[in-house]
């Protein structure tokens, strides 16, 4: 395996995290597989950020552990990084803005002093430029090669032509070769291999696969970190004619939403726990008048504000749970953009198929960070099925809610003759007519309404048949076996191949649809499995609570976090040598 | 500028195709209730504009008048307390075609759904509003609204408001609206005059309805208003002026208007729009197929 990470951080506003994503767009070019991690604050300016790109031939499912090559923008950078420096790293900083002592490195990594600031002043006084040469510098340690640099730095402008294109590209060339003379390549550096990748973020996966499965209307209320989902629709609107519409709040974004759908397109919105937590009521709305809609639900840091820049998996149980009474609904959790691309598709047909809301659950470890993907991972050719599906009876009304054995009835859409109804939020009849008020409690509407709440469940059953299948990743008789769920897979998967390098044999317990819970597939494998371990990034467990409410099955060992912070590979191994016994070996 | 009432099939009709009615719903209201003027004035409207019943979408939240949708024979979406608007905008933008009515009360539309009301009004969407306006609370048996009056005694103020009641014609003016009408019940022609030419007004049209409570509100009653609304046709008002219409919207007393308080005539949120001048977007086609190259922007 060929592999390098390369890490950058300054301060806010000093443009990491373009930086970064022109090192990662590099890589991915040169055909390897890249996870790129932007790690920032909820400041527009100062406070630390920093970017890591790693860069593969075997695809990484998280950034790793470690760096092999760091750019320091500033001297805090080389305070906070340095232990996590691998042997042989490369240290790049510029001397005219701070001295590193010779001394103060780590054992077995070197520096080069690269004159960024000089550099910039040969083309401007903006001081910014230095970065480019910076740049210039890591590309080469991590041996991208010029050409391909700088083929991505130039796309980073986008149509923006002019003085500063040129003097970036002639700033990163001469860091490049100030790189070049003075150092040899990095110990780790990388090579091309073949066809380019595409480079994604999970916010963008969700967005290209919902208009991939025919989203038309996206209402949305910023909020980190589900806002570059708006902003990749709003950039495509015209070209692929989704209306996008930056609603007045989080109560209007899904109201519209629910309102767009029972209009006759396919309808979305997105936000993070704090706007979910206002779209709670609609919700519901949503599941009584079996409205489609689908619900992008990246969670951040909470309670309340929280950590609006940090990760966590805190709201699953606020997912299960939103709103009054029951009602059927899914949850789908990818762990990666490639994956997000198909749940944002899934979440669709589910919500059609099933007429009721389905929720896709992001966090901002995989909404905001980076993954490469191979064209043949992302079909854009998506069947996209008629939305009206009833016919106007020939005789009689038409029952918008008729009883059926799957729970899900034919639906008509205004502008349709003949099939007119109303969607009541109250409980209703098979035509759609209110048993709330005045016949609640009238013996034969008491029956009626148990009939219309028997409909409606009957979906969850349909719902947990249809949606996204569970699996277990590795052998099946391996002694470990972790439970988790969304981005926290990440790290395991790359745990999974050191572990095994280290003796300890493991599998992992994915569930792409974490509710309605595939009860049977999980019990089964929990059963069989000798040792468990459920990684999650909150504080209670909730997906290891979901299981043993589901099935009974307790799991003893936990490694939680909940500090804001993403897993790292080497904290799922720590935690399985212990858990396995092998700890301290 | 697309330009959306040529998509909407306001005028087209046919033998075969009904015009709105009433449903087999009864009303539910308590005898005597203002908003029974309020659902005849709008399917009178209805039937005058000749618009197919499949071709409406009456919207409301939740309140005594929001079950008016179940009384017609369109479509219609009987939403959560205080939603009826954003649903409603919902609607209309996925289908421009359509004929979009928004109704609800004072509590729905001014309390919880304060800040739809405002917004969906700075928009421009081009739906109609009307809102039965009794100044109580109904459904929830008699609470203080967002319009009931200061010092007026109800179960959650037994000693009277001592709040100022909104005033949803000012609101409006100040918010963008570009139809601006106050109408009575207790007067179904003009009431139904106001709501005909607010449908067919291209924009947010906005129908605040003094619909007296005979159940819950015996201080704004239909005397009370009977004693108290003149017309501001016959006031020689001249609708195009925002600053006179500010003014009108202050009276509140012996003499209180009714009728057309504003009228504007601006783009429309559907004209503004671009994705929209393609057609209603239920009917525009759907994926990426065709579309392959935003894919290249990853690459």
């Amino acid at each position: 395996m060929s592999e390098i990470l390369v890490r950058t951080g300054g301060e806010a506003g000093d443009g990491i995290a373009s930086l970064g994503e022109t090192l990662a767009r590099s890589f991915a070019r040169m055909g390897l597989h890249v996870f790129g991690l932007n790690a920032y604050q909820s400041v527009i300016r100062g406070g630390h950020v920093w970017f890591q790109a790693r860069a593969s031939d075997v695809r990484p499912y998280s950034q790793g552990d470690g760096a092999d090559v760091l750019y320091c923008l500033n001297r805090e950078t080389f305070d906070i990084h340095r232990v996590d420096l691998r042997p042989g790293a490369t240290i790049v900083h510029d001397p005219e803005k701070f001295t590193i002592a010779p001394g103060d490195i780590p054992t077995g990594t070197k520096l080069l002093p690269v004159p960024t600031l000089a550099i910039a002043r040969k083309y401007t006084s903006q001081a910014i430029l230095q970065n480019a040469s910076g740049l210039g510098a890591m590309a080469y340690l991590a041996g991208i090669p010029l050409p391909v640099l700088h083929g991505a730095l130039a796309d980073s402008f986008g149509k923006k032509a002019g003085d500063v294109v040129q003097w970036n590209l002639g700033a990163s060339a001469d860091g490049y070769e100030f790189a070049r003379r003075h150092s040899g390549a990095n110990d780790h550096a990388v090579s091309a291999r073949g066809e380019g990748k595409l480079l994604l973020s999970g916010n963008q996966a969700i967005a290209l696969g919902a208009a991939a499965a025919g989203v038309k209307f996206l209402a949305q209320y910023p909020m980190t970190p589900a806002s570059g989902i708006m902003h990749w629709m709003a950039a495509h609107s015209r070209e692929l004619g989704i209306v996008v519409k930056q609603a007045e709040d989080e109560l209007a974004a899904i109201n519209m939403a629910v309102g767009a759908s029972f209009g006759g397109v396919r309808a979305m919105t997105a936000t993070s726990g704090g706007g979910f937590s206002l779209m709670v009521e609609a919700l519901g709305m949503a599941g009584m008048t079996e409205t489609p809609v689908v619900v992008v639900e990246s969670q951040r840091a909470g309670p309340s504000t929280g950590l609006p820049t940090k990760t966590e998996q805190g709201d699953l149980h606020l997912m299960i749970g939103a709103g009054q009474g029951e009602f059927p609904r899914a949850i789908l959790a990818p762990s990666h953009p490639k994956e997000a691309y198909r749940a944002a598709i899934d979440a669709f047909r589910l919500a059609e198929e099933w007429q009721t809301p389905v929720l896709l659950a992001s966090d901002l470890h995989l909404s905001e960070n980076f993954a490469t993907v191979d064209a043949d991972e992302i079909p854009v050719d998506v069947p996209i099925p008629p939305i009206a599906t009833a016919t106007a009876p020939a005789t009689g009304d038409f029952l918008r809610y008729a009883y059926t054995p799957s729970g899900v009835s034919p639906r008509s859409i205004p502008g349709q003759p003949g099939l007119q109804f109303v969607a009541g939020s109250d409980e209703h009849d098979e035509k759609g007519h209110l048993i709330s008020d005045v016949k609640a409690g009238v013996p034969i509407w008491v029956a009626e309404r148990a009939k219309m709440m028997d409909k409606r469940m009957r979906k969850l059953e349909g719902l947990r048949k249809a949606a996204p299948p569970p699996f277990l990743e590795g052998p099946r008789g391996a002694g470990l076996t972790f439970v988790a769920w969304g981005s926290t897979v990440g790290a395991i998967r790359d745990a999974m191949p050191i572990l095994d390098a280290q003796g300890i044999a493991s599998n992992l317990l994915f569930l792409p649809t974490v509710f309605p819970l595939p009860v049977d597939f999980v019990s089964s494998v929990l059963e069989s499995a000798r040792t468990t371990l459920l990684v999650e990034a909150n504080y209670s467990g909730q997906l290891g609570q979901l299981i043993r409410q589901e099935t009974g099955i307790p799991l003893p060992h936990r490694l939680l976090k909940y500090d804001g912070e993403p897993f790292y590979p080497h904290e799922i191994v720590a935690k399985a040598r212990e858990v396995t016994g092998r700890g301290g070996q | 500028m697309a330009d959306s009432s040529a998509s909407a099939p306001r005028e087209t009709t046919g033998p075969a195709i009904p015009v709105i009615g009433k449903s087999d719903t009864k009303p539910t209201w308590c005898p005597g209730c203002g908003d029974f003027s309020v659902l005849a004035a709008v399917e009178m409207a209805l039937k005058r504009l000749k618009i197919p019943s499949h071709n409406v979408a009456v919207v409301s939240g939740i309140g005594c008048s929001s079950n008016l949708p179940h009384f017609l024979s369109s479509y219609g979406f009987h939403a959560i307390h205080g939603r009826a608007l954003p649903v409603a905008e919902g609607i209309r933008w996925a289908n421009h075609g359509l004929t979009v009515i928004a109704t609800g009360g004072d509590g729905d539309g001014f309390g919880i759904g304060a800040g739809h009301f405002v917004h969906t009004m700075r928009r421009n969407v081009d739906l109609t509003y009307v809102t039965m306006d009794n100044q109580i609370y109904g459904l929830t048996t008699g609470q203080a609204s967002p319009t009931s009056m200061m010092g007026q005694k109800t179960k959650s103020t037994p000693t009277g408001v001592i709040e100022r009641p909104i005033d949803p014609i000012a609101l409006a003016l100040a918010s963008g609206a570009t139809y601006v009408a106050r109408g009575f019940s207790g007067d179904v022609k003009h009431l139904a005059d106001l709501v005909t030419n607010g449908i067919q007004h291209h924009g947010f049209s906005f129908v605040d309805v003094f619909s007296p409570c005979v159940t819950y509100n015996k201080l704004n009653t239909f005397d009370f208003f009977r004693q108290r609304v003149y017309k501001l046709e016959s006031a020689g008002h001249d609708p195009t002026n925002i600053g006179l219409a500010f003014q009108r919207s202050l009276e509140w007393g012996d003499k209180i208007p009714i009728g057309l308080f504003y009228k504007a005539d601006l783009p429309t949120y559907e004209d503004l729009e671009e994705v929209l001048s393609a057609g209603p977007l239920a009917q525009q086609k759907a994926g990426l197929v065709g579309h392959e190259n935003v894919l290249d922007e990853f690459r």
